[in-house]
């Protein structure tokens, strides 16, 4: 095997999540529900339902102020830190690394709660990639990067998605998106703001990579994490009896 | 935009384009890769040969569905053959195998695409 060669197998072995056939969550932190993820496979785009979305948000900060390499280190070991108010991700101790399982409260619509999770699948100096399992608002992945571009550092998260089922697509088409986009345009500026550029803009650019819907997945609707984290909420005073009795 | 290092040859073999596939495969591959996919015009399947594939990251795989959708537009099958065992783990793990048929040999992916 060739120098180049080796540097590449290495290189795969340590940015690539290992094969897993279902999630699991090795500890659930205080306040992290675990109802969505636990035994649960990924799902690509290629396994959801609603259109095929990109979406790429980008904020462009002077490469003197960060390289690169520092700005993913810092996003990687704070990531949290840059989600908008009442958004809650519950990383693994370890931190962003491949194969890890982070469990995640979100806020929606009317107030309303989802647990769910996503799963490292690729993390390097300069990238870092997160998957989402099935029942997610949508199936796909997420990847943060950041690169030179004209004496500029681009930090950006680019989504390739689509909704995993025909209720999530509806919630998507009525606003779902636009909150989509609110969610990570705050997420960057906060990234921006952590390196002093508080008023850093956000490009944002949406393209729909495939317009038809895969009817035939329309079956995913029960594994909706919206539906078994409504349930979950509906069932807390009966667990809270069940626990007062035991 | 990342610089794109990945080469991708294309040539005809009846109603197949195979794309052979060198280099590291990554975001900023996106333009040469839709090139070549350009220049198998109206094949009935595309098959990639990933046998002199170096690395391919997460923005590699994310291009791939790309493709795949773009193939699916236009009723093109796409297969692959020369994965080395992690980039096939790697397709079973993103799921991309469910959708990409996964062969072993040049000779066996032209067999199902029905141009042998």
């Amino acid at each position: 095997m060739s120098d180049m060669e080796q540097q590449a197998a290495a290189r795969d072995a340590t940015n690539w999540a290992k094969k897993v056939s279902t999630l699991n969550v090795s500890e659930v932190p205080e306040g992290a529900v675990n109802i969505n993820v636990e035994g649960k496979r990924l799902a690509s785009p290629l396994q959801g339902f609603g259109k095929m979305w990109q979406k790429t948000y980008q904020v462009r900060l002077p490469a003197e102020r960060v390289a690169p390499g520092e700005l993913i280190a810092t996003w990687k070991q704070r990531f949290p830190e840059f989600w908008p108010e009442g958004n809650m991700f519950y990383g693994p101790l370890t931190g962003i690394e491949p194969g890890e399982v982070a469990l995640l409260n979100m806020t929606l619509p009317g107030r309303m709660k989802l647990s769910t999770g996503v799963m490292v699948l690729y993390a390097d100096e300069e990238s870092f990639t997160l998957m989402t399992p099935e029942g997610h608002m949508f199936a796909g992945w997420i990847t943060f990067s950041a690169t030179c571009v004209d004496g500029e550092t681009v930090a950006q998260a680019q989504v390739l998605m689509r909704a995993s089922d025909p209720i999530f697509e509806m919630g998507l088409t009525m606003g779902g998106h636009k909150q989509e986009d609110r969610f990570w345009a705050h997420t960057l500026s906060s990234v921006a703001a952590h390196f002093g550029h508080e008023d850093a803009e956000v490009d944002t650019q949406v393209v729909c990579v495939d317009k038809r819907r895969q009817w035939s997945r329309w079956r995913n609707v029960w594994q909706s994490s919206a539906i078994r984290s409504t349930l979950y909420m509906l069932g807390a005073p009966l667990r809270g009896v069940k626990r007062l009795v035991a | 935009m990342p610089e794109a290092t990945a080469t991708f040859e294309v040539r005809r073999h009846g109603p197949a384009g195979i794309v052979n596939i060198g280099g590291d495969v990554t975001a900023g591959s996106e333009a040469v890769l839709m090139t070549a996919y350009e220049e198998a015009g109206d094949a009935r399947a595309i098959i990639l040969n990933f046998s002199g594939l170096a690395y391919m990251n997460s923005g590699g795989i994310g291009l791939l569905v790309t493709l795949l959708v773009r193939a699916n537009r236009h009723s093109q099958a796409l297969l692959a053959f020369g994965l080395s065992d992690h980039y096939r783990q790697i397709f079973e793990l993103t799921r991309l195998d469910e959708a990409i048929g996964i062969h072993d040999t040049e000779a066996e992916a032209l067999a199902a695409a029905g141009a042998a």
